[in-house]
């Protein structure tokens, strides 16, 4: 076929596009990733029971504001890769700030701790299955991400994925801390984090594979 | 962009400029394979089309044209690439083998991958996209409701850019 007959085909009858589409399917992806991780936590770890009194501890919102913030980061990357030649922006500076608060927050609490304290301030209770609880709540939504980016046109495969499992992960850290009763700023900069990183590779590992158009 | 609105005409008139745009976007790239330029043009015109629900008006069209136009070249030459670290090319006597050829030709033919899809994505295809059928008729003599219509034709558009990439 000539290329002018093949131009010839894709414009006779074009539909119009849909342009809230797109935006539908993200806010199915999220939503979808989110609930899923939230009736992993409610049914399968249980809530944290002392969660009535923890909401009164600003850490508590410290942590809670962490995750949001970088899940806000990580989905806004995703909604850039997803499409062909938008830029980046303010998504990596986005990343990199709570972080860097965070662990800024985690050193300052860890200068003013008695020495003995500190190692019992990073390591809590859970640091053996934090970060895996976070990557395995993160499963959901990082399928649910893969999906929605087969249906767009990203074309840095490798951050695309690495964006997906960011987003994943830190809505996975979300509903985590449903049920996680650690609060120190030293916890949450290593384990949550760790927690994050692992889908964040994962993805990284799996978009040249996944997301080829 | 009034294409995006389901312009037939506008949609003709951007797709052409498109057309001749990124050929010689192509040809300056692919200077070494002027062979491969068609085939890859018209892989690229069906991923503009394809993925036209991508594109942000408040965006420069450019932007977006080129980062796909880049993407799909690299994927080309990756391809390419591994292809010919499997089977030794053979005509390296003939650079330029093919190059009489009508250049609004491409290779693989998308008639006959098109009669390759599924046989109701093909036959969607043939009543609404070349015999200009409106959705609702092609609605009417399939059976289907017209959103399925819509589907199929979408669908079948994107199995043939999956077609386009397996073949070379």
């Amino acid at each position: 076929m000539k290329t002018e007959d093949l131009v010839a085909l894709l414009s006779t009858r074009v539909e119009p596009v849909d342009a809230a589409h797109g935006r539908r399917r993200f806010l199915l992806a999220a939503g979808v990733g989110s609930a899923i991780a939230v009736a992993l936590v409610l049914r399968g770890l249980k809530l944290n029971p002392g969660l009535g009194q923890a909401i009164l501890v600003p850490m508590f919102w410290v942590r809670e504001a962490f995750c949001a913030a970088l899940a806000g980061a990580g989905m806004m990357g995703l909604a850039r890769l997803a499409r062909p030649g938008r830029r980046l922006g303010i998504v990596p500076a986005a990343v990199v700030i709570p972080v860097v608060a965070m662990w800024l927050l985690a050193m300052a609490v860890l200068t003013a701790a008695s020495p003995p304290d500190r190692l019992a301030l990073i390591v809590g209770r859970t640091a053996r299955v934090c970060p895996f609880l976070i990557a395995l709540l993160a499963v959901p939504s990082f399928i649910a991400f893969i999906w929605l980016l087969r249906g767009l046109a990203p074309t840095r495969l490798r951050l695309a994925g690495a964006a997906a499992g960011f987003a994943a992960g830190s809505i996975g850290a979300l509903a985590y801390s449903l049920h996680c009763p650690e609060f120190a700023a030293p916890f949450i900069a290593a384990w949550y984090l760790l927690g994050m990183a692992i889908p964040t590779v994962i993805g990284a590992w799996l978009g040249p594979r996944l997301l080829r158009w | 962009m009034l294409g995006l609105a389901g312009d037939e005409v506008a949609y003709r008139a951007y797709l052409r400029e498109m057309t001749a745009h990124l050929r010689s976007f192509l040809r300056r790239r692919l200077r070494g394979l002027p062979e491969d330029v068609e085939d890859l043009l018209q892989e690229l015109l069906l991923a503009l089309h394809n993925q036209r629900h991508t594109y942000d008006p408040a965006q420069p069209l450019t932007a977006w044209v080129h980062a796909i136009a880049r993407y799909k070249i690299v994927d080309h030459l990756r391809r390419r690439s591994r292809s010919e670290a499997l089977n030794e090319p053979f005509d390296d006597g003939e650079p330029f083998a093919g190059a009489d050829h009508d250049a609004a030709e491409a290779r693989y033919d998308v008639a006959t991958l098109l009669r390759e899809l599924p046989d109701r994505q093909r036959q969607l295809i043939e009543y609404v996209k070349i015999g200009g059928a409106s959705v609702a008729e092609a609605a009417r003599l399939t059976g289907m409701s017209e959103s399925a219509v819509k589907v199929g034709i979408h669908r079948g558009l994107r199995k043939l850019a999956t077609r386009m990439r397996g073949v070379r």
